[in-house]
């Protein structure tokens, strides 16, 4: 716009700050632009860092420096299965050996797993001494080198993904070297499990009332603001809520006693169950007013052809509101669902200071999640198990990640009907 | 079936209303359902009561001791919430500083500027912000922020464990929800309001600040008060970053630990049920449950009374 236009002539006092108007306008335009970058950038350094973290250098003490294993100059990890194998009979105990084949025999296992007995029960990595991340590790590699050779020069330096899948195929461990997400991985789904199983019904169960039953009287007013309030609650004081009542109050139920479960170290309630149920109630609202939306999408032409044929109430609401709902029902529980995923305080607080190595085996197991492990590591000194949070942090996020393209596979396939 | 057989009885149709106990079972328990959300506050109001109670009833704790003592040492019998809560405020305030008014612009931006396609780039980066776990936040602000900080201000300067970190990332935390919060309000602001302000010659800005952002001031009131609520309640991104000793200090880049961190680490260890810290962290729930849901009604409130309604 330039001030020469007509009605600049026609009144001429509003044209003198009319350019520094359009001047300011401009500028914050390109503030309001810059600020919406904020968000991209943050979630591209969180996502690099996280990366960062996952793979890189580690040096590594160890109890048998692998290159005095080399035979005539080839290096271990170039050898046939043959030479491991005498290797292996070389360097460790007859009684380890005789175990070792007890295990299986190792004549008849593949070079992968020959290979993993020889840097185990020969190599013996006993510590890490230092580990850098994949951007060090690239750009100075041989500076990082020479370093630990004059600090440690018993140290092996090898490039280490942390990410493998080993890593998810592991159990938990105190040696991050060896460490996994296994257990907490198999913790997280049993959790999310019982979460879906308790909280879908009562959720959708409560949208049904609030929308199609519920009459305008103060009880019901009384319950849609008390959802939308329980919504706002802190996860944590859903934690202490559980803690207070499905690991205390219902301590017989939660660890199966009742049941006739008696595994005594269960015996206090922290276990999978108390877990999902407590996850259940931290969903539960977001669900009800996410799946209410999708109830209250529904045309209001289709429930009344349905009454007007002479179905019930809940004949019409079986029949023809829920299929046309639960697209975007699901769609909410989803997301609803993936929130619980990645949600860490209360379980910290149910399932206290929790080091298990074994597979859950149930309901009434012990349980650790991801994110309570991705806590534990972090909350760790050492540089090594900030590298395994990392990777564990990339678990979660692949998690969280598959979850939600479903949920978008589910709304583009329904909304396109 | 049942219309076949009241006419072949020539019995007349009865219209009044028919006892059916399948539809009264399934309204029970659907009833029951909804009625859970009360059991729920009900539950958490009588367990937080019930231990806080034991533990205000302890004779080495008193509530005015509670409310004004600046220490927090339960070893030597000293529960002042002072510390915690001032920790809790600092991180907040943080937090809100970075997250009211880039979330803000971006939701001007995104309601009043931004095309179809940059809105369809800038709504999924958005959703997935907000849908990142805390504790990867947790773990981005003690990796990423605070070695950011420590080198920009002198390690001297920067504690390892400490507020303005923990407090920055939960800005990043809160944004989207304040963006799409103040964004609901903006775009709900009718059509004619913004053509009537161009007609007169406004620029895109002054339309933007003086008609859109006034006429939406309650829903962005209110997107303001739940964001303090939620970074109140913020609990990961502190246990991890902010520190883990009470401490009380109005230095943002020394370490504090806050409410929800203290609750977390302490209840993570090895705790015995019936001890005062068991229900010492009763009582500052109770306390983080009052002031999360007193915030909470206050911004429905605001939304309900200072509404603009048009038409």
């Amino acid at each position: 716009m330039s001030d020469q236009s007509p009605g600049s002539r026609l009144t001429p006092y509003f044209a003198p700050n009319l350019q520094q108007r359009h001047r300011t306008s401009a500028f914050w335009r390109v503030l309001f632009k810059l600020s919406t970058l904020v968000g991209m950038v943050m979630l591209a350094l969180l996502l690099y860092t996280v990366v960062n973290d996952s793979f890189g250098l580690v040096a590594i003490n160890n109890k048998v420096d692998p290159g005095t294993l080399a035979v005539n100059g080839v290096p271990i990890e170039e050898l046939d299965q043959e030479t491991l194998l005498t290797i292996i009979q070389n360097n460790v105990s007859k009684g380890k050996f005789r175990q070792l084949e007890r295990e299986g025999l190792l004549a008849e296992r593949t070079w992968d797993e020959v290979y993993q007995v020889v840097i185990d029960d020969v190599v013996q990595p006993e510590d890490v001494v230092g580990t850098w991340t994949l951007v060090e590790s690239l750009t100075r590699r041989s500076a990082i080198i020479a370093e630990v050779k004059q600090e440690h020069p018993q140290a092996s330096v090898q490039f280490k993904a942390w990410l493998n899948l080993n890593f998810i195929a592991s159990p938990q461990s105190s040696d991050a070297l060896i460490a996994g997400v296994r257990t907490a991985m198999l913790g997280s789904l049993l959790t999310i499990a019982i979460t879906i199983l308790v909280a879908l019904p009562l959720g959708i169960g409560a949208a049904i009332y609030l929308e199609e039953y519920a009459a305008e009287n103060r009880l019901n007013r009384l319950i849609q603001t008390n959802i939308n309030n329980l919504a706002g609650v802190p996860s944590i004081i859903y934690g202490m809520l559980g803690l207070a009542i499905f690991v205390r109050a219902l301590e017989s139920l939660t660890s199966g006693a009742i049941f006739g479960f008696t595994d005594p170290t269960t015996a206090n309630g922290r276990t999978i169950l108390s877990a999902g149920l407590t996850l259940a109630l931290l969903v539960l609202p977001v669900l009800i007013i996410n799946a209410q939306e999708a109830i209250r999408a529904v045309s209001n032409s289709l429930r009344e052809a349905s009454y007007g044929l002479g179905a019930t109430r809940w004949q019409t609401i079986w029949h023809h509101v829920l299929p046309n709902a639960i697209p975007g029902i699901l769609t909410g529980a989803i997301l609803s669902v993936s929130r619980a995923i990645g949600e860490t305080a209360p379980l910290v607080v149910i399932g206290a200071a929790t080091y298990i190595t074994f597979d859950p085996s149930g309901p009434f197991s012990k349980f650790t999640t991801l994110p309570i492990q991705i806590y534990q590591w972090t909350s760790r000194a050492q540089g090594e198990y900030h590298n395994i949070a990392a990777a564990a942090i990339l678990v979660l996020l692949a998690m969280l990640l598959s979850l939600n393209a479903a949920a978008i596979l589910l709304r583009n396939r329904y909304s396109r009907k | 079936m049942a219309i076949r057989t009241m006419t072949r009885k020539n019995e007349a149709i009865s219209l009044g209303r028919r006892r059916r106990p399948r539809e009264a079972l399934i309204q029970g328990f659907l009833f029951f359902c909804g009625a859970l959300s009360i059991l729920t506050t009900l539950g958490i109001v009588y367990e937080l009561g019930k231990e806080a109670l034991l533990f205000f009833r302890d004779p080495a704790v008193s509530l005015i001791e509670f409310l004004t003592g600046t220490k927090w040492q339960p070893q030597a019998g000293e529960f002042g919430i002072l510390p915690l809560l001032n920790s809790t405020i600092i991180t907040s305030l943080i937090a809100m500083s970075i997250a009211l008014p880039l979330g803000l612009a971006v939701a001007i931006y995104l309601s009043e500027y931004a095309t179809l396609r940059a809105r369809s780039i800038l709504k999924p980066v958005l959703e997935v912000l907000a849908g990142i776990p805390t504790v990867v936040y947790g773990y981005f602000a003690l990796t990423f922020m605070t070695p950011l900080l420590r080198s920009i201000l002198g390690k001297d300067v920067v504690d390892i464990y400490n507020m303005a970190s923990g407090g920055l990332v939960m800005g990043v935390l809160i944004l989207p929800l304040i963006t799409s919060m103040s964004e609901d309000a903006l775009s709900a602001v009718p059509r004619a309001l913004r053509e009537a302000a161009y007609g007169l010659g406004a620029t895109k800005l002054e339309t933007a600040i003086k008609v859109v952002v006034p006429a939406a001031i309650s829903g962005l009131a209110a997107a303001f008060v739940v964001g303090i609520s939620r970074a109140i309640g913020e609990t990961m991104i502190v246990a991890i970053a902010v520190g883990a000793g009470p401490n009380f200090t109005f230095n943002p880049f020394m370490g504090a630990e806050t409410m929800t961190g203290h609750i977390v680490r302490i209840s993570g260890g090895d705790l015995s049920y019936d001890s005062i810290d068991y229900n010492s962290l009763f009582a500052i729930g109770l306390f983080l449950f009052v002031i999360t849901l007193g915030l909470n009604i206050i911004s429905q409130r605001i939304v309900r009374r200072f509404r603009e309604t048009y038409e």
